[in-house]
């Protein structure tokens, strides 16, 4: 699937006479200015077209119809107040079916067929790293937005980067001291049984073991399972926190019998929000999560203290205050995520700019660009808080939320600081050749 | 029955033709011609055994997968050098081929469909169960550093376009000219008669039993070597390549191309790759689309476009 958001209408009005004078100024102002000429030449009022890798179809559409929004609120907001460079913003998007194979030819696709400047807003692990040879073979920077680990870890290439979403081992740093200081220290962790269930099994375990805490037992579950009943007597007597990461509609079976075979009592609970993504926290069998915490990478109801900035981020993209869409209350959205979208678009805006990016010519100044930024200030670019990248390791780092659920809504108990998720780069991008 | 003029004429033709595709086509179809010439090998092994032997097998893309692991995981953990690692592909699909083979051909019609799904599913698991090893769903990147050959001074990088092209094209040509070769063979028509009629096989005094499992085997063979060959050139080893997904479609490519044609599994590959690609830049509801022509297909072209061409005008066609 393919469409195209218009360029702002900024460029489509017609042009007032404050506007024109404002110009008119403006070009004055830039035609003294030293190096002027080169400016001029190398400027075109062709839109910067970014190809967006969309998850429409697939398990990861509930994802993909929420990316898609926050996109095109981002690029509004960007086109009309006055686009990347003076350039207008161009948004292609092709849907990969959540598929790693179909990822690759989508990057390809991008690049040779409708030769866009950049790829962007991947969110599944299995399509990021299905893509991330085809982008780095045809040099296209592939900006992410998935929190996997897989950028961090240096096993994708020069052109990938995450520079809008923490990523999961930061976030699993960055909860283990909350939880052994105030939930528990003995700790069940309860996950799936492949690659994103054992990021969480390697990376929680030790980091809660350096705040005191322990993991008295893992208990991975096979993919195939839909029933965990068997899987519950294994949980041990003495456990003080339930660490649960389950994802997919089997989520709501897990905690259902959860509920049933501990009832009404039994351990804490805590888990991640992305189980739960673009579920309505008061369905039908999560009763059971009163007074469950959970991480969340942006709250999805309103919160009290909310900034100016976070306000205007959730109008703009159509959020209600218990966080689901303006127009449909039952549009659960997947808050904790696609503000990723949003930051990554304003960090693309800055790169470029910073890169004086003219064209597909440029895409390597551009990865140079994105690797020189170091810190991102809070406010209307970055709603979700403030962040520090890390060049070397193409990879953000920022505050997580915790949050409890109490009457049938998350309110943030606790705001992460950003070092809590700070670790020790394994890699460095920046000795790969360009 | 041999080889006639006119066969090898039409073989090498396409294979011509294809070759100077590389030179002639857009980049961007160029890339889908290379990632369409590997799975129709993928197409070509599955053929042989459902079309032209008439057993239907739903667990195929544990052959394919066995090629993809058996080459990627030596070259990702080992840093075995490539033309080793398809070696090893190699051999994962011989040795899963004949395992399963021993096993399943001890069931038919229904039975094997669903002993083979079996397998796969196993398999499937199996690369998620070694999450440790193969990164289960998330899977890796062979990069390509890992992905260049080097022949005393002389290297041959496999991402590069043409380089990549070039390759699929001979593993394709070779895969293509084995299959034309088999089915013209007395083993070929063994295979065949099999099918039409394996209970007169065996009172003829055929080993039934030996002649199935070899076309497991090869079958195994020619679907792991494509399994390699995308793992080397594409640079990504998956699960999703194991799951149940990856044994319907090689039966789709076969079934839209042809079944028991040399040439049909390149043409439903082909087919099918841009209805998907055209038919989603129009429509979110693409996979509507997709249906409603494989409904037409089926009902207009039963034996599927070159099944059909070979039963109304072209008898030849092997």
């Amino acid at each position: 699937m393919n469409d195209r958001t218009k360029p702002s209408s900024l460029l489509t009005t017609g042009i007032s006479r404050r506007g024109a004078l404002k110009g008119l100024g403006a070009a004055a102002a830039l035609g003294t200015a030293p190096g002027f000429v080169r400016y001029a030449q190398s400027q075109s009022s062709e839109p910067i077209r970014i190809g967006f890798q969309a998850h429409r179809t697939g398990i990861g559409a509930a994802y993909g119809r929420w990316y898609e929004r926050t996109t095109a609120a981002a690029i509004k907001r960007i086109n009309d107040a006055g686009g990347i460079n003076g350039r207008p913003v161009e948004i292609i998007t092709e849907d990969d079916g959540t598929d790693a194979a179909r990822g690759a030819e989508v990057v390809e696709k991008f690049a040779n067929q409708h030769k866009t400047d950049i790829v962007y807003g991947t969110l599944f692990s299995h399509v990021v790293v299905g893509s991330a040879p085809a982008a780095g073979e045809l040099k296209m920077p592939y900006y992410v937005v998935s929190e996997g680990y897989h950028v961090a870890s240096g096993k994708m290439n020069r052109y990938v980067l995450q520079p809008g979403i923490t990523d999961v081992r930061a976030q699993c740093r960055s909860v283990a001291p909350w939880i052994t200081s105030n939930v528990g220290k003995k700790i069940t962790m309860i996950y799936p049984d492949y690659a994103f269930g054992h990021d969480h099994r390697d990376f929680f375990g030790p980091a809660a073991a350096e705040q005191g805490g322990e993991v008295i037992a893992q208990i991975p579950i096979p993919p195939t399972e839909s029933s965990f009943t068997r899987y519950l007597p294994q949980i041990p007597s003495d456990t003080d926190v339930i660490y649960h990461v389950m994802v997919g509609p089997a989520v709501l079976t897990f905690v259902k019998e959860l509920g049933e075979f501990y009832g009404g009592s039994g351990p804490k609970l805590f888990g991640f929000i992305d189980s739960l993504e673009a579920v309505d926290i008061n369905s039908p069998g999560l009763e059971f999560l009163e007074g469950s915490h959970f991480w969340e990478g942006m709250p999805r109801y309103l919160q009290d203290g909310a900034s100016e900035h976070e306000k205007a981020y959730r109008e703009a993209v159509g959020l209600d205050e218990n966080g689901a869409s303006i127009n449909d209350a039952k549009d659960v959205s997947t808050a904790a995520h696609m503000f990723g979208c949003w930051e990554t678009l304003y960090i693309i805006k800055a790169a470029m700019e910073a890169a004086g990016y003219r064209g597909p010519e440029d895409r390597a100044k551009l990865v140079e660009a994105t690797e020189a930024m170091t810190e991102f200030p809070e406010g209307a670019e970055h709603p979700q808080g403030a962040k520090v990248f890390d060049g070397k390791v193409h990879q953000v780092f920022g505050s997580q939320n915790i949050s409890v659920v109490e009457n049938g809504r998350l309110n943030v108990v606790h705001r992460t600081s950003i070092e809590d998720g700070r670790y020790e780069p394994e890699a460095d991008y920046t000795t790969q050749p360009l | 029955m041999t080889i006639t003029t006119r066969d090898w004429a039409l073989h090498l033709g396409v294979i011509a033709i294809l070759l100077a595709a590389n030179f002639l086509l857009p980049e961007y179809h160029r890339g889908v011609f290379s990632r369409v010439l590997v799975l129709a090998v993928f197409a070509m092994g599955y053929n042989l055994l459902f079309g032209y032997t008439g057993l239907l097998s739903l667990g195929h893309a544990m052959f394919f997968a066995a090629g993809l692991y058996g080459a990627g995981l030596p070259l990702y953990h080992l840093g075995w050098s490539v033309p080793v690692s398809f070696g090893t592909g190699l051999m994962a699909g011989i040795a899963v081929a004949a395992v399963v083979g021993v096993l399943a051909l001890r069931t038919t019609g229904v039975a094997f469909m669903i002993v083979t799904m079996m397998f796969a599913q196993v398999f499937y698991l199996g690369t998620l169960y070694f999450t440790t090893w193969t990164r289960g769903e998330e899977g890796l990147v062979l990069s390509q550093a890992m992905r260049s050959v080097e022949f005393g001074g002389w290297s041959l990088n496999l991402s590069d376009p043409s380089t990549r092209y070039m390759l699929a094209l001979a593993l394709f040509a070779v895969v293509l000219l084995a299959m034309l070769w088999l089915v013209r063979s007395p083993f070929g028509r063994t295979l065949v008669a099999i099918r039409e009629n394996e209970e007169r096989m065996r009172m003829l005094g055929y080993d039934v039993f030996r002649a199935k499992l070899t076309a497991v085997v090869v079958s195994g063979v020619f679907c792991a070597a494509a399994g390699a060959a995308y793992g080397l050139l594409f640079g990504y080893v998956g699960s999703g390549f194991a799951s149940i997904q990856y044994s319907i479609l090689p039966l789709l490519w076969v079934l839209l191309g042809g079944a028991a044609t040399t040439l049909g599994p390149l043409l439903g590959t082909l087919f099918m790759f841009y209805i998907i690609d055209y038919s989603s830049g129009v429509t979110s509801a693409y996979l509507l689309v997709v249906g409603v022509t494989l409904i037409l297909l089926v009902l207009f072209f039963p034996k599927g476009l070159l099944g059909s061409v070979r039963e109304r005008w072209l008898g030849w066609l092997p």
